[in-house]
């Protein structure tokens, strides 16, 4: 039965999501604390994470909105965070590319990180399963992850209240982006794109309405491209010889 | 303060570009190729963009008002050090934490 089939393949998406659990409550409970930290309601931090739904992104658009840079700029910065999001999209195409419309829709809205993470890597050792398996594991995973992300959002705000601010709280959003950025650093290039990032927002901190940090993105990201161009054309040369 | 309409056209804006993004493909592009330099420069998006955010608040931290001061640096590091070598964010997180709790602990 087709049905049952979708449904071992959900059951399995759920059991594969179920492990992020340990990211995603503690990110977004203090993401839902920072929220409340800047001013934001309850509501306002749930729709945050309801409307957007990309923790990492969420921050950033935080951080730029308390140094009350201008709405471009957060806007740019915050989507080229996001840019990566493109990429899944891409990649799942193949996979899931055939569904109806609307399914088509509802899989994009939950293509976060870990969704991503999970499909990509099951697509590849199931390869003979239908679109609408696919669909149906692309739900499991999300099931764990993303109603927690916002229950996780609505917790944070509510105890962010009663939390004492003061003691280095304002370094909390960048402890949270250094954590992530570690285990994103998998090759050279990805070493590299981040040095000249950091060099180039550095040096160009000076420049107003927060512009360094595009400036310094578009040099990180030129920086990273460029080096795996060269790093692949090497490895090319030295399979020839 | 943030103001609030500035908030919700954030909040908005953002949600509705991050969805096209995911959407950019599975619903609009298909199966169709994209030039390869347009994907090898979407690979290096977020390590990029990231860093970039991140230097100038390690450096130069809004907590202080902008002065550059050693515990939150040194706390930067380890965060960052723990990440990249275990590859587990919420291990680095809580290291991080720690180390500056208990460095503004001792020494704030």
């Amino acid at each position: 039965m087709a049905g049952s089939d979708v449904m071992s393949s959900y059951r399995r998406g759920v059991k594969d999501g179920l492990p992020f659990l340990l990211v995603i409550v503690p990110f977004g409970m203090l993401f839902g604390v920072l929220a409340t930290e800047a001013g934001l309601s309850v509501f306002e931090a749930l729709s945050f994470s309801v409307v957007v739904i990309a923790g990492a992104s969420q921050f950033a658009a935080l951080q730029l909105l308390q140094d009350q840079a201008p709405v471009l700029i957060i806007l740019a910065s915050a989507l080229a965070i996001n840019l990566r999001m493109a990429m899944y999209s891409a990649a799942m195409t193949p996979y899931i590319g055939k569904l109806p419309f609307w399914k088509r829709a509802v899989a994009a809205y939950f293509l976060v990180d870990q969704v991503y993470a999970c499909a990509a890597l099951d697509y590849e050792r199931h390869p003979a399963e239908s679109a609408a398996q696919r669909f149906g594991y692309f739900l499991g995973v999300a099931t764990p992850i993303c109603p927690v992300w916002y229950l996780a959002t609505i917790l944070g705000a509510l105890v962010g209240g009663a939390i004492s601010t003061g003691y280095g709280l304002d370094f909390a959003l960048p402890i949270a982006f250094l954590a992530m950025i570690g285990p994103m650093l998998r090759t050279p290039a990805h070493v590299v794109a981040a040095l000249a990032a950091v060099t180039g927002s550095l040096v160009f901190a000076w420049l107003p309405f927060n512009l360094g940090l595009i400036v310094g993105g578009i040099i990180g990201m030129v920086a990273g491209a460029e080096t795996e161009r060269r790093l692949e054309a090497r490895s090319a040369e030295g399979t020839r010889t | 303060m943030i103001d609030t309409g500035t908030l919700w056209i954030v909040i908005v804006g953002l949600g509705l570009g991050s969805f096209g993004m995911r959407f950019l493909f599975l619903g609009l592009v298909g199966d169709r190729e994209m030039p390869p330099w347009v994907l090898r420069h979407l690979r290096y998006t977020a390590v990029a963009v990231l860093p970039a955010l991140i230097a100038p608040l390690v450096i130069w931290p809004r907590g202080t008002g902008g002065e550059f001061e050693p515990v939150r640096f040194v706390a930067a590091l380890v965060t960052f050090a723990v990440g990249y070598w275990s590859k587990n964010v919420p291990a680095a997180m809580l290291t991080g934490a720690a180390v500056l709790g208990l460095g503004l602990g001792f020494l704030g």
